[in-house]
């Protein structure tokens, strides 16, 4: 499933990651959102700055459970727990903030 | 939930060359989920994992030495390095990257992951474990 971004191909794999990581600009990551349903505002962007933060220092994205716990450690409490989380990215914040970061799906999610 | 286990992973492979090291850092990422006890050991040359200033630019793979780092995220706090392993390849401490957790008990201080201990006390924590994973 492949994304769109101003007539150029950013190839992804079937559930939507895409395979270059280097292919991410903040284009890409409003067209991915689109296509998860999710509309962006800041506090979705914060979620997204920051994993690829965490990405960019670790080389992985985090497991849901350490992402709201980094979250928590950086952000506060108002923030780093699953009822905001799950508000941004209904679908699983891992799995849908990943995505639209341009990121692997995190190890371990099924 | 059944009881709590001892969980340790064995590294005995150089991390690039073949699939153990990272395989084995994938596991123990995805079993951390199940708040299990969980080490790991790096004997051998395993004990390259954790070596600093890895750059794997030239070989066309992933560097995932960096990912060593996230352990303590996942309430992986402890990583015995042995020392005759050390010795034999001309390393000390001072070559493996510092790797930390914050200790929830003790106010959140940092505190280091890395402990290197001699091979008869590597002996004696394998013995201590309900399950053993070598890789």
């Amino acid at each position: 499933m492949d994304y769109d971004v101003n007539g150029t191909t950013i190839a992804a794999d079937e559930e939507g990651y895409i395979t270059n990581l280097s292919e991410w600009s903040k284009e890409l990551a409003d067209v991915i959102a689109v296509n998860e349903k999710i509309d962006m505002n800041e506090e979705h962007w914060e979620v997204v700055n920051f994993l690829r933060d965490y990405y960019e220092e670790y080389q992985i994205a985090p497991a849901v459970r350490v992402l709201i716990k980094s979250v928590k450690k950086t952000m506060g409490k108002e923030k780093g727990n699953n009822k905001y989380m799950y508000e941004l990215f209904p679908y699983g914040p891992a799995k849908q903030a990943c995505k639209i970061a341009g990121l692997p799906k995190p190890t371990g999610c099924v | 939930m059944s009881e709590i286990k001892k969980f340790l992973y064995v590294n005995r492979k150089a991390p690039y060359g073949t699939i153990y090291a990272l395989e084995s850092l994938e596991v123990v990422l995805i079993g951390a989920a199940f708040e299990q006890d969980v080490s790991l050991a790096f004997l051998d040359d395993g004990v390259f994992q954790l070596t600093k200033g890895q750059n794997t630019d030239g070989i066309g793979i992933k560097n995932f030495s960096p990912t060593y780092r996230a352990l303590g995220d996942y309430e992986v706090t402890k990583l015995y390095v042995e020392q005759e392993s050390l010795d034999e390849r001309g390393l000390t401490l001072d070559d493996l990257q510092a790797v930390v957790y914050e200790d929830e008990d003790d106010d959140w201080e940092e505190k280091p992951s890395i402990r290197v201990v001699s091979r008869a006390e590597m002996a004696d924590i394998m013995a201590d474990q309900d399950v053993v994973l070598s890789f």
